[in-house]
């Protein structure tokens, strides 16, 4: 109430420089003023509400024993039945926990790997390797998952398979590994794959946060005796900490939403124990079964618990650091 | 003692240096073989390539598993509409994504806020797999080329990258544009799309990328298609002959090229080939751009 007291005693000049939102009874003429603005926008946000905000009318589904043939009125609600059936099914469970292994083993290789090797990327002083080795490490980033998981499964394959020869030749193994056959491996195989695959790419940020860093620095360091290795210690990796800690926290906020495409593409029948995630037991037992409601209930599971680890990180950063993204 | 002082490198520092080199090439040479590899076999005569051995040059050179894998009609089909959602798919995401960026820079936009809320909130929330399918079969866009290009349209992180990037023109320009008299249409069009060309880029490559890649879409809504299916489904499915059984239609395919004296392994080879190559060519053209733009995009939001 206040506040629009306020903005109606100042002039409409000053109001305009003020770039402030009209408010109330003159919205129509700011309306007017800004209609390009307004066009340009509002078609879109319709279009996000759309395919963004309308799936989300679905939830309530996960409420109902779902009929598509039904209207919405029509449908018969059982609360949270649904859920209750959810978490006493050991295939879920199983879903879920092999969710939560290659996430949580993505996380620590996503961070450990990029950063080490933006790094010796920095390190690198003949600029025509440091370019090439760059230009090289994001190609695979580029090729789809489908292509990517074939040339895995080729590269891992006992017959004539890279990895399979390599380590016949040295004498480490007498019989070739049938890697994709065993479920034990799965875990390890979607998160090396997933290394391999996007390094390069994670690492362009990195690379760009070191390159922020003042050479002013190196140069000290280097005055008082400091190693290389102890350059990249207390120089480089303090000097890149809020890239990655906001990085750090955008990941974990995805840490259920790693997708299904390795796991899908990388498996198969022998090691469905190991590579069946959340998504994936969504869309055999809810769409391949047409049980509409329980696959709902799967997805809005993990939703709830991708918000609150998103918000649980981001309140542990905010108090231990500076850094926030929300 | 003395080398060091002039080279001004100790030991340590040599030896850094040496591993730093030594893993780097690593990383270079594990991330390259697989595809030369895959390439050497695709121009490999098949028969041979059973016996195994091909590193990253063809023994025995040949045509021919390029020949047959393009009498194949789904293959042709699979180009060309993975070539026209690309086309299309990046067109209109750019498009969207340019204005929504423009409207949402402007600190005089009464909608700014509530726009911007709006899409970021797309960023954290999804309704999952089954509530977007039920939705996509309301609209009536299953096996439809429409089910492409319509779902993915307004994309909050691209938004969000070429927005920063209008944050860093001057407001001046704008500002002495509107005093000449041109309406916002008008600047966006004539002085800030010229302006953004890397930062369009960038996201063309993004979307680019993203509609030549994608399978699961085509999978989910339009698998019984025939003419909508898309590239990568296509070999999605001849991979996923011998992996795990699914796609069994395909496995008679390939069986049947099997016997005209070509093996199946060569073929899938041939098949990646295809389905890489047109992406690996675009992107040395936008490197420049996109480096710049996705540091810029990445370190802001």
């Amino acid at each position: 109430m206040k506040a629009e007291t306020a903005t109606a005693q100042i002039p409409p000049d000053t109001r305009m420089r003020n770039k402030k939102p009209a408010s109330g009874g003159r919205f129509w003429r700011s309306f007017k003023n800004q209609k390009y603005l307004w066009m340009m926008s509002i078609p879109f946000v319709i279009w996000a509400f759309v395919f963004s905000y309308l799936p989300l009318w679905g939830w309530t589904m996960a409420f109902q024993k779902y009929k598509p043939a039904r209207g919405f009125f029509e449908q018969e609600w059982v609360g949270f039945e649904h859920f209750k059936i959810l978490f006493t099914d050991s295939q879920f469970l199983l879903a879920l926990r092999n969710t939560l292994a290659m996430s949580g083993m993505g996380l620590i290789a996503g961070f450990i790997f990029p950063i080490t090797f933006a790094i010796l990327l920095n390190e690198l002083r003949l600029g025509f390797f440091k370019r090439f080795a760059q230009t090289v490490s994001y190609l695979p980033h580029f090729v789809s998952w489908v292509v990517a998981a074939g040339i895995v499964t080729k590269m891992l394959s006992s017959e004539n398979g890279l990895v399979n020869d390599v380590m016949l030749a040295i004498g480490f193994i007498d019989t070739p590994i049938q890697f994709m056959a065993q479920g034990h491996l799965f875990w390890g195989i979607v998160t090396l794959s997933d290394v391999w695959k996007e390094t390069g790419w994670n690492a362009i940020i990195y690379l760009a946060a070191i390159s922020g860093i003042g050479p002013e620095l190196y140069e000290a360091a280097r005055v008082d005796g400091a190693s290389r290795l102890r350059q990249v210690w207390h120089i480089t990796l303090p000097g890149i900490r809020p890239t990655i800690t906001v990085l750090l926290i955008m990941s974990v906020g995805n840490l259920l939403n790693i997708g299904f495409e390795k796991q899908f593409l990388l498996g198969n029948n022998l090691v469905t124990d190991y590579s069946q995630v959340l998504d994936l037991y969504s869309l055999k037992y809810g769409l391949g079964m047409a049980r509409y409601s329980y696959g709902t209930a799967i997805n809005i599971f993990n939703s709830v618990i991708s918000v609150i680890l998103l918000f649980t990180i981001n309140g542990i950063f905010k108090r231990t650091t500076k850094e926030s993204l929300l | 003692m003395g080398n060091t002082a002039i080279t001004g490198k100790s030991w340590p520092d040599r030896i850094f240096d040496f591993i730093v080199y030594f893993v780097v090439l690593f990383v270079v040479v594990i991330t390259i073989y697989p595809f030369l590899n895959v390439l050497a076999i695709s121009l490999n005569d098949s028969v041979d390539s059973v016996r195994g051995g091909i590193t990253i040059y063809p023994r025995e050179f040949t045509w021919e598993n390029y020949m047959k894998i393009f009498t194949f009609s789904g293959l042709i089909t699979g180009f060309k509409i993975s070539a026209f959602r690309t086309l299309i798919g990046t067109l209109l995401g750019l498009i969207s994504a340019s204005m929504l960026a423009f409207t949402i820079s402007r600190p005089d936009f009464a909608g700014r806020k509530f726009v911007s809320t709006f899409l970021a909130m797309t960023m954290y929330i999804s309704g999952g797999i089954i509530p977007i399918y039920m939705l996509i079969k309301d609209l009536h866009m299953m096996n439809s080329f429409a089910v492409y290009v319509l779902p993915g349209l307004v994309s909050a992180f691209n938004i969000f990258v070429i927005r920063s990037f209008i944050d860093g023109l001057p407001y001046a320009l704008q500002e002495s544009a509107k005093l000449d008299g041109a309406n916002d249409f008008t600047i966006y069009w004539r002085i800030i799309l010229p302006l953004m060309k890397p930062a369009l880029a960038t996201i063309a490559l993004f979307l680019a990328v993203g509609q030549w890649n994608a399978w699961f879409d085509t999978y989910l809504y339009n698998g019984s298609s025939p003419n909508l299916t898309t590239l990568q489904y296509e070999l999605m499915k001849v991979l996923q002959t011998t992996t795990s059984g699914n796609g069994g239609d395909y496995r008679s395919n390939i069986a049947s090229m099997a016997n005209n004296q070509v093996s199946p392994e060569s073929l899938k080879m041939a098949i990646t080939i295809v389905v890489t190559v047109p992406i690996l060519l675009v992107y040395p053209f936008i490197q420049k751009y996109f480096v710049k733009g996705m540091t810029l995009g990445a370190v802001k939001s």
